[in-house]
């Protein structure tokens, strides 16, 4: 995610730029035991790990690739690198960090954000964690912020009581994937009633051509405590594939509260193939902010799991689906307690020929009396090329429940259009108009900066569909 | 400042190809109030969307000019910048779009960078402009026109049209819908309009003529501008009906 003005105008796609690759080490191509092992050995793992992996590729090479969905036939793992590290070394200083990453940190404006509204910042390149700093004041108190790999080193009783607890190796084929060559990724931990009001942020960027980004986020915060946590995924254009596939695990104790912004631009080469879940204890609450603008083939259904009674879950998810693009997103609620609630909004644009579905379930297990769920999805088509979809799944095992869906499908109206041309503004400042206004109810949930940041991108994107 | 607007023998069809405007003349000057009535269906709502640049038409012959050039052609958002305002009869919905930024950003379109609004004193000056208009809550706060009764859409038409400041204006139904007092309102901001304007007002009713005092009343039946005359050919129309006067052969 980015902060900074650009002066790129033509180019849609602000950050396809890409720095001369320069690794310190990196798998070849495809993935087998010999790699998986390489990549523990590296990264001098403890045995346990290494049998993780190795356990987790196995199950890897059984599992099926989804049958819903996007096309993934033409995902070659063979000519994908999996482990691709740019440097030795971590940073918790800019000033230390080497000057083609720095460039591109600056480019995308991390250090600016860091200095003036973020309490810390993780920055991820290829496969590993390049820089990562918490401010003084929250250490103190006993906050965790940094990449996986230190956490499975210093705190290996803490990742070892959640890894994998939340999103089972075995859940999907890349959720498998992820396990054996994970590398990099966020760890956070927040004390019982510690409440860090101002946002934690990781920044994952993919620069080499045809590697694969498998981060690992493990988030758990105790009881009473408060966390956000956000982050930005930008990467160049390339001709060939590249693949993110990472896992996300949160845990939300008894009345402690979570949100987690995501906002996802990656270049059109990429495939995001992403597991994502959120467990909340009793009267806890959880919230999934979850923007996607970028990739190729984006699936990623951010589930919330209410397993204390009272909790309390939302999602609001946003995708825009542009030429080549094939949003498959949307979010999962599982009810398992009584009186729990989710709301799930989701908002799609497609344009210029692209694809956005929304793919939902909501499950409400037996017991979970009392319980409400509301589902809301809105889909805008800017021409008739472009497509949109609504699969929404209702598994409702109890009777005293509360289950409402809305869906919508607009198209932008030629009236709407004349109203706003007739003020003086142009097609492309009508159409960015009516756009922003759509996603609204959605930007108005995300830190100013962010907000602005996304509507710009939004702009960009229009000035190169219509002009 | 633009001195005229001219609609030059105009013939326009629908996209579906049925004839409506067979044939409109009409010359507005600035500082002229014209005032175009007739039954419904007689084409006034067309001539008026044409003149702004409705792309559901096709004009198969004339032409439309503003100070000799020709706009016929031009997108709505061109004729815009030349001075054109249409304040329309049925404003639309624009949801998540805030009424303040959005007029705005149209204020600055014609602007130079020294001379455009900044945020503040714009939203300054549209609460200053909608305090004559009376409305109930802040305009500035809400989204165009998405939830606004009817007698606020066509006040928020109006409060557009002062903040625009068109050399031509063509308000299309203005005080359809609206009770006594916002009547009032609408016609004493559009008397008191701080800038040179030809005013065009597309009305069914006598009331408004009452404020505006029309210099000329047009007659529009059937895609044609059969009668043109002062401000008694409305007083004759709203006491006799249309039937009754050029129904007389």
């Amino acid at each position: 995610m980015v902060m900074k003005k650009s002066s790129i105008k033509n180019n849609s796609y602000t950050y396809g730029f890409h720095k001369p690759e320069k690794s310190s080490f990196k798998t070849p191509l495809g993935i087998n035991q010999k790699v998986v092992e390489a990549i523990s050995n590296y990264k001098n793992e403890p045995l346990w790990m290494k049998e993780f992996r190795l356990k987790a590729l196995k199950i890897f090479k059984q599992k099926k690739i989804p049958s819903f969905g996007p096309d993934l036939s033409k995902l070659n793992f063979d000519k994908l690198c999996f482990y691709n590290s740019p440097s030795n070394n971590k940073f918790r200083k800019w000033a230390d960090v080497p000057k083609d990453i720095l460039d591109t940190y600056n480019k995308i404006g991390v250090p600016e954000a860091e200095k003036k509204f973020l309490a810390g910042v993780e920055a991820q390149y290829d496969s590993e964690v390049i820089y990562s700093n918490l401010k003084n004041h929250w250490e103190k108190l006993g906050v965790i912020f940094t990449d996986m790999d230190t956490a499975v080193k210093k705190y290996p009783e803490l990742v070892r009581k959640y890894l994998g607890t939340l999103v089972p190796v075995d859940d999907n084929k890349f959720s498998a994937l992820n396990s054996a060559v994970w590398s990099g990724g966020s760890f956070i931990y927040v004390p019982k009633g510690v409440s860090v009001p101002i946002p934690l942020q990781a920044y994952f960027r993919i620069n080499a051509k045809a590697v694969g980004q498998f981060e690992r986020t493990i988030i758990v915060v105790e009881e009473g405590s408060f966390v956000h946590y956000i982050e930005g995924c930008s990467a160049p254009i390339y001709t060939n594939d590249s693949l993110h596939a990472a896992v996300v695990e949160v845990f939300v104790k008894k009345g402690a509260r979570v949100r987690y912004t995501s906002i996802q631009n990656w270049s059109g080469s990429v495939y995001n193939l992403v597991t994502k879940r959120m467990q909340i204890e009793e009267n806890g609450i959880g919230e999934w902010i979850d923007g996607n603008l970028g990739s190729k083939v984006n699936m990623k259904y951010p589930a919330l799991v209410l397993k204390g009674k009272g909790a309390r879950g939302e999602l609001l998810s946003l995708a825009y689906a542009g030429k080549n693009q094939y949003q498959d997103t949307g979010g999962k609620a599982i009810h398992l307690a009584p009186n729990t609630t989710s709301t799930l909004i989701s908002k799609s644009v497609s344009r210029s020929g692209g694809r956005a579905s929304y793919r939902g379930l909501v499950k409400i297990a037996k017991g979970a009396k009392g319980s409400k769920s509301h589902v809301r999805c809105d889909a805008l088509l800017l021409d008739d090329k472009s497509r949109s979809d609504t699969y929404p799944v209702n598994d409702i095992q109890e009777q005293d429940v509360t289950l409402g869906h809305e869906a919508s499908v607009s198209k932008v109206g030629e009236q709407q259009l004349f109203y706003l041309m007739s003020r003086g503004l142009n097609e492309t400042q009508a159409t960015s108009l009516i756009v922003n206004g759509f996603i609204e109810p959605i930007v108005k949930e995300l830190p100013l900066e962010y907000a602005v940041e996304l509507n710009r991108l939004i702009n960009l994107s229009m000035e190169g569909a219509i002009a | 400042m633009k001195k005229s607007l001219v609609i030059e023998n105009l013939y326009v069809k629908s996209v579906d190809g049925k004839e409506i405007l067979k044939g409109i003349s009409l010359i507005i000057k600035q500082n002229e109030i014209h005032a175009l009535m007739g039954p419904n269906g007689g084409g006034k709502s067309t001539l008026a969307q044409v003149i702004m640049g409705h792309p559901g038409f096709v004009i198969t012959k004339g032409k439309i000019l503003v100070d000799g050039k020709n706009i016929t052609k031009l997108s709505p958002d061109k004729r815009a910048k030349l001075g054109i305002f249409l304040g329309f009869q049925y404003p639309i919905e624009v949801p998540g779009v805030n009424f303040a930024n959005f007029l705005r950003m149209a204020a600055n379109e014609n602007k130079t960078k020294n001379e455009k609004f900044s945020p503040i004193a714009f939203r300054n000056l549209v609460k200053e402009k909608a305090a004559k208009l009376v409305f109930s809550e802040d305009i500035t706060k809400r989204f165009l026109n998405e939830g606004f009764s009817g007698g606020e859409k066509k006040k928020a038409e109006i409060l557009q049209m002062t903040l625009l400041k068109p050399s031509f204006a063509i308000l299309d139904e203005p005080d359809s819908g609206l009770d006594v007092d916002a009547l009032k309102y609408i016609s004493k901001t559009i008397m008191n309009l701080d800038f040179p304007v030809g005013l065009v007002v597309i009305t069914h009713y006598q009331r408004i003529l009452h404020y505006l005092k029309p210099d000329f009343v047009h007659v529009l039946i059937n895609g044609k501008i059969i009668k043109s005359g002062g401000a008694d050919l409305a007083e004759a129309i709203e006491k006799n009906g249309y039937e009754k006067i050029f129904n007389k052969k």
